[in-house]
């Protein structure tokens, strides 16, 4: 299975992402930069935290019509596995690969610190080695993390099952129906803005995020079992 | 020509910023100060006169970059 991690100008949790899949997956993995317009030797499209652009204008403004974003875009609708994380996350609400949008924290304070996610949906494309409804130890760090969606959406996410994690203790940012993830409804595309690449060894303080890197494996296995193209397997 | 384009926060999306601006305000004795909503302001030097095109062109710019519509209004001026 062929993974690509984006590197935008400002990225800085990309080796990171990198560093989780070539441990926990042994597969390979490259950076691919902002620039590219080909990204169809990638079964698997990581898009990192960071300050893509300096988060000028807005978080993932900017980023999202970077070149490669049109082929990440495509890859989506292949049924290609998408995962953004933290300002990937807001880059991909920006870009409507994802519904709402991540606005700045409740508190106005940069949080950094490990939190407890409920696993809503066991069942997405990175999230199928999980039990529904465990919690899962992985650390958050983002100023503009809390999720907004108005009502009418909100209602669409709970009744389509696309709320992934949702903060289990203390909601950190302040955002809708404590909501830490959600996905697309085909399942193929979750954004969220905890760090699962930063909690894939108990030498990091937690070992719970490696499993996302097994659940898209697993997904990507059971897709090539089906039958390549048939897409909507992930759910 | 100029355009200048506000941007501010939906009203029912919560604005942070506005709200502990407020509540500085109101411990310096401002008491008046019933609402507060931060936005932003930008100024654009277009290379045309023709208004309906910069309309239009303008409008365009908001929806797919300067504003995000989930979260955010805009407006905007046109000068010269």
């Amino acid at each position: 299975m062929n993974f690509a991690v984006l590197v935008f100008p400002g990225s800085n949790c990309d080796i990171d992402m990198y560093k989780a899949v070539e441990d926990v997956l042994q597969q390979p993995v490259d950076y691919v930069w902002h620039t590219s317009t080909d990204l169809s030797a990638y079964d698997a499209i990581l898009v990192p935290g960071g300050f893509s652009y300096g988060d000028y204008l807005r978080c993932g403004a900017i980023a999202r019509f970077a070149p490669v974003m049109s082929e990440v875009r495509k890859a989506a609708e292949q049924g290609k596995f998408v995962l953004g994380v933290c300002n990937g996350f807001q880059i991909l609400t920006e870009a409507g690969l994802l519904p709402g949008a991540l606005i700045r924290n409740k508190s106005l304070k940069f949080r950094c610190h490990p939190v407890d996610l409920t696993v809503e949906n066991a069942n997405t494309a990175f999230t199928n080695a999980y039990a529904q409804g465990e919690t899962v130890r992985i650390p958050i760090a983002h100023g503009e993390g809390n999720f907004y969606c108005d009502d009418e959406t909100l209602a669409k996410l709970k009744a389509n099952n696309q709320i992934v994690f949702r903060y289990a203790g203390e909601n950190p940012n302040g955002s809708v129906d404590n909501i830490a993830g959600i996905c697309n409804e085909r399942g193929n595309v979750v954004g969220m803005m905890p760090h699962p690449e930063r909690a894939v060894s108990k030498l990091l303080g937690s070992e719970d995020g490696a499993r996302m890197f097994k659940s898209v494996l697993n997904a990507f296995a059971s897709k090539a079992q089906t039958g390549a193209g048939s897409g909507a397997g992930a759910r | 020509m100029k355009a200048t384009v506000y941007v501010t926060i939906k009203e029912n999306v919560l604005d942070p910023q506005g709200n502990a601006v407020q509540s500085s305000l109101h411990t310096m004795g401002f008491g008046e100060v019933a609402k507060v909503r931060i936005g932003k302001y930008m100024e654009l030097q277009l290379d045309t006169n023709d208004r309906a095109q910069a309309e239009e062109r303008v409008k365009a710019m908001c929806e797919k970059l300067l504003a995000n519509t989930v979260i955010e209004d805009y407006r905007f001026e046109l000068e010269g």
